[in-house]
């Protein structure tokens, strides 16, 4: 939630705080069914029916649940470093979070799209944007791990991504800033906003074997603000369908200067017609500089490279490419049905839910039915592609999910509650409390061509009296719907990890059979693998002393390392020699000014270490592996660099030299 | 997130090295056949060749040449100095688990190649290998091998026995 979002909806919130209370329940027992906890209930050793990737938030991170239990499972870092597993600490890994700012060890991330073939999910791969320093990052559900991180140029604040096509052709990211383009003057006064500004969206192609990405083109727009988004499907692939707030292009206390027009829109951009333009070479190559980062999970390392061009379509050049619809008011949510007709956007600071067809909106643009054209670009006018409004639905719709029924699920931020209302005649038909302010929602396989349906998940923004206290900053949290039968029932309620918010569900066996178990070693290709105990080794380059050293239950090779000067980079690289799942070790050192590794089986990862003072460091595995873990330990000596210690390294035979003599 | 199975067998590890008896988990049954095995590996040791012990696995009949296969040993000993060496001394001293000198002469290669592919079942049935878990008290780790790199450890383990 925008902060500015969430200003204006707080007024909105205290004017109608009387109903809203009058409706609270006043237990739980007036909101839960008897039979919840049968329903949420997995017992031990049981799996969940549903895997739940939710977006973390400020946290930047990815967690995935499991589904009814609301157990958490993993937290997958993306944007964020995570020094529990190493990431972004780890020689291998820093180069993930490179940008053409530098090293950024933070974002805030969004929305997750999960690949998709023929229009229902695949299992293959889970993406996610970061919403401040604009990226988009692929996460491997094989290895649970991010395998791609790509930062998206001319564009700032990448809030309207990753949406993605039915066969994940492209995944799309819009600014929700408007900025000075880098090829133009960008140190311009800021209320030149309408003149200087400028907004573009970018298609990321999905390479559809190795998922790799690549930014395929650029459209250069009018400086709105995108917000959300989603790709049409069935009968609209083909098209993308962007809602703007802000098209009074303010620069200023949004809050009130872009709430000004009755309607905003939805966008509707023919990403087919876009393709035919690049095709034709009516792009215009634009220099900027990128970082694009992939992790190779044969090398167990991450590469950084800077990319300098991206093509841009403008669509003054490009007709029938870009339609605006009006759309009420300030929109945030933009969602299409699983048949694709029907476009459904949520006008934040509007009283109806419109739905827009997608028929009518092509026939529209075939018949020119324009009220006017915004910045050049056609506007179409409102009834001719509306298919209806969702009356009184509540107040502060956001977003829309599906089921495979027909109906569709609507989150209302400031009445708290789910709103379900049947798509064909938008006849509300239930309603139910969320505590509070719910943003989010996922309906397993929602977005899709197929929801698998049975339950919803709201995601909520504030928790209040929901759970202990927890000093000033409560937990945010999912509650679980059972939507099986014709009335909506909550089941479970269960705290997340940031703020959460889009998230999508997906049946636990599409993922769970490809679960990555261990690497093989003998295929690794890390550049400083140690192939068995026997080539763990203590390599001096000038200044640089690199360790080879392995790892397996329960001793670390070598173990007892001397000769390493006051004034060296020690570059510990550890080889995990166990090929058995679930036996990662970890490896610390005392003083490190980093993290931990925590080296997965037959995978290498490297810590760096510039010792500061002369000394002897215990090593040891952090992670407990075996019944003699405890065991799994070792010294390293640092000495004075002008007293001559040489190197020197072993493990089990550095015995005290006189023993006999002792007894 | 551990797996299930191997949290349990991370706390029978822990267990296993607080209280010998409940080493294997689950009921007084298991145990005695656990302090069985001490005595079956003993007996085992005494008719060394003739045990006809094969444990549990795929490997039901392997047939063994009286001669060494030089080549097959040589790919043996690549698998053991990347996935064995780390535990295995060739020696008869233990370091994590017993050292490899003799070991074709106490145990058939069917119960050997069993164990090298298949050590979780193996440890939660076999009796030998409940022993030896008892003594090392770090369950062998499933290090991946294919049937032919358990055939390769074996003609290489004959090797380090003395076969030409």
């Amino acid at each position: 939630m925008r902060q500015s979002e969430l200003k204006t909806l707080s007024l909105l919130a205290i004017a109608f705080a009387t109903t809203v209370f009058s409706c609270k329940p006043k237990n739980v027992s007036t909101t839960t069914s008897g039979d919840a906890a049968e329903k949420v209930y997995v017992a031990p050793g049981k799996y969940d029916e549903f895997y739940n990737f939710v977006s973390g938030g400020f946290s930047g991170q990815m967690t995935v649940y499991g589904i009814p239990s609301g157990r958490l499972f993993k937290v997958i870092p993306v944007f964020s470093v995570d020094p529990e597993k190493g990431y972004g600490y780890s020689e291998e890994t820093k180069p993930m979070l490179n940008t053409s700012h530098g090293f950024v060890p933070w974002d805030d991330l969004h929305h997750i799209a999960l690949s998709e073939t023929d229009g229902i999910h695949d299992g293959r791969w889970a993406f996610a944007n970061g919403n401040n320093t604009p990226r988009l990052a692929r996460v491997d559900m094989k290895t649970f791990r991010t395998a791609e991180i790509l930062e998206i140029p001319n564009s700032a604040g990448n809030h309207s991504s990753p949406f993605i096509t039915e066969n994940s052709e492209y995944v799309i990211a819009g600014t929700r800033f408007a900025v000075p383009m880098p090829d133009t003057d960008t140190d311009v006064p800021i209320n030149t906003y309408k003149d200087n500004f400028k907004a573009t969206i970018s298609l990321i192609s999905v390479d559809k074997e190795s998922g790799k990405m690549n930014i395929a083109f650029q459209i250069l727009l009018p400086g709105v603000d995108f917000d959300l988004a989603r790709a049409g499907k069935g009968k609209s692939h083909g098209w993308f369908f962007v809602s703007c707030y802000n098209t009074e292009r303010a620069n200023t206390l949004l809050e009130v200067n872009s709430a000004k027009n009755d309607k905003d829109f939805i966008m509707a951009v023919n990403w087919k017609k876009a393709e035919e333009y690049v095709k034709a070479g009516k792009g215009i190559k634009k220099s900027v500089n990128y970082a694009h980062n992939t992790y190779d999970e044969h090398t167990h390392s991450a590469t950084s490279v800077m990319e300098k061009e991206v093509i841009m379509l403008d669509p003054k050049d490009c007709p029938d490419m870009i339609y605006f619809m009006p759309c009420p008011k300030n929109p945030h949510g933009c969602d299409t049905d699983p048949t694709g007709e029907y476009i459904v956007g949520s006008g934040k600071l509007a009283a109806v839910i419109p739905v827009f067809s997608f028929t009518k909106m092509l026939d529209a643009i075939d018949k020119k039915t324009f009220e006017g054209n915004y910045a050049g670009i056609p506007v179409l006018k409102y009834d001719a592609v509306l298919h209806g409004e969702v009356k009184k639905p509540g107040l502060g719709p956001l977003h829309t999910e599906f089921d495979a029924n027909g109906n569709a699920y609507t989150s209302m931020f400031v009445s708290s509650e789910v709103v379900k209302w049947r798509v064909s005649d938008l006849q509300v038909l239930d309603r139910v409390p969320t505590y509070y302010s719910v943003g989010h929602l996922s309906v397993p396989g929602g977005p899709t061509k197929k929801p698998w349906g049975k339950y919803l998940i709201a995601y909520n923004k504030i928790t209040k009296d929901r759970y202990l206290p927890t000093g000033p900053e409560l937990c945010q949290s999912a509650q679980l719907y059972d939507i099986s039968g014709d009335k909506m029932k909550m089941i479970l309620d269960f705290p997340t990890i940031g703020e959460p918010h889009y998230a999508e569900a997906i049946p636990a066996d599409m993922v769970s059979k490809n679960s990555v178990k261990f690497f093989k070693i003998e295929e690794s290709k890390h550049p400083y693998v140690t192939m068995g105990e026997k080539e763990a080794k203590v390599e001096r380059k000038g200044n640089e002393v690199h360790v080879y050293m392995t790892a397996i239950r329960s001793h670390l090779t070598p173990d007892n390392i001397e000769g390493v000067k006051l004034g060296d980079i020690v570059y510990f690289h550890v080889t995990n020699l166990e090929q058995d799942w679930d036996v990662p070790h970890g490896f610390a050192i005392k003083g490190a000014n980093n993290a931990e590794l925590l080296v997965m089986p037959g995978e290498t990862q490297t810590l760096a270490w510039k010792p500061e003072k002369v000394g002897v460091y215990p090593i040891y595995c952090t992670d407990f592996c075996s019944a003699l873990h405890q065991e799994m330990q070792g010294y390293i000596r640092i000495s004075a660099p002008n007293k001559n210690v040489p190197l020197q390294f072993s493990t089990g035979t550095n015995q005290p030299k006189f023993e006999e003599d002792k007894f | 997130m551990k797996s299930i199975k191997n949290v349990t067998f991370k706390t029978m590890v822990v267990l296993s090295a607080i209280i010998t008896f409940y080493a294997c988990g689950n009921s007084e049954q298991k145990t005695t056949e656990a302090n069985d095995s001490k005595k079956v590996e003993k007996e085992a040791e005494e008719v060394q060749a003739a045990d006809e012990k094969k444990g549990v696995g795929k490997f039901t009949h392997v047939d063994i040449s009286p001669t060494l296969d030089k080549q097959m040993a040589d790919a043996g000993k690549k698998i053991y100095d990347v996935k064995c060496s780390a535990c295995h001394r060739l020696t008869d001293e233990k370091l994590v688990g017993p050292g490899w000198k003799d070991v074709t002469k106490k145990r058939t290669a069917e119960w050997i190649m069993n164990f090298a592919t298949n050590p979780d079942e193996m440890l939660d049935t076999d009796a030998i290998a409940q022993g030896l878990l008892e003594e090392c008290l770090v369950r062998m780790p499933n290090q991946g091998l294919t049937d032919d790199d358990a055939r390769h450890v074996y003609e290489f383990m004959r090797e380090n026995d003395g076969v030409k």
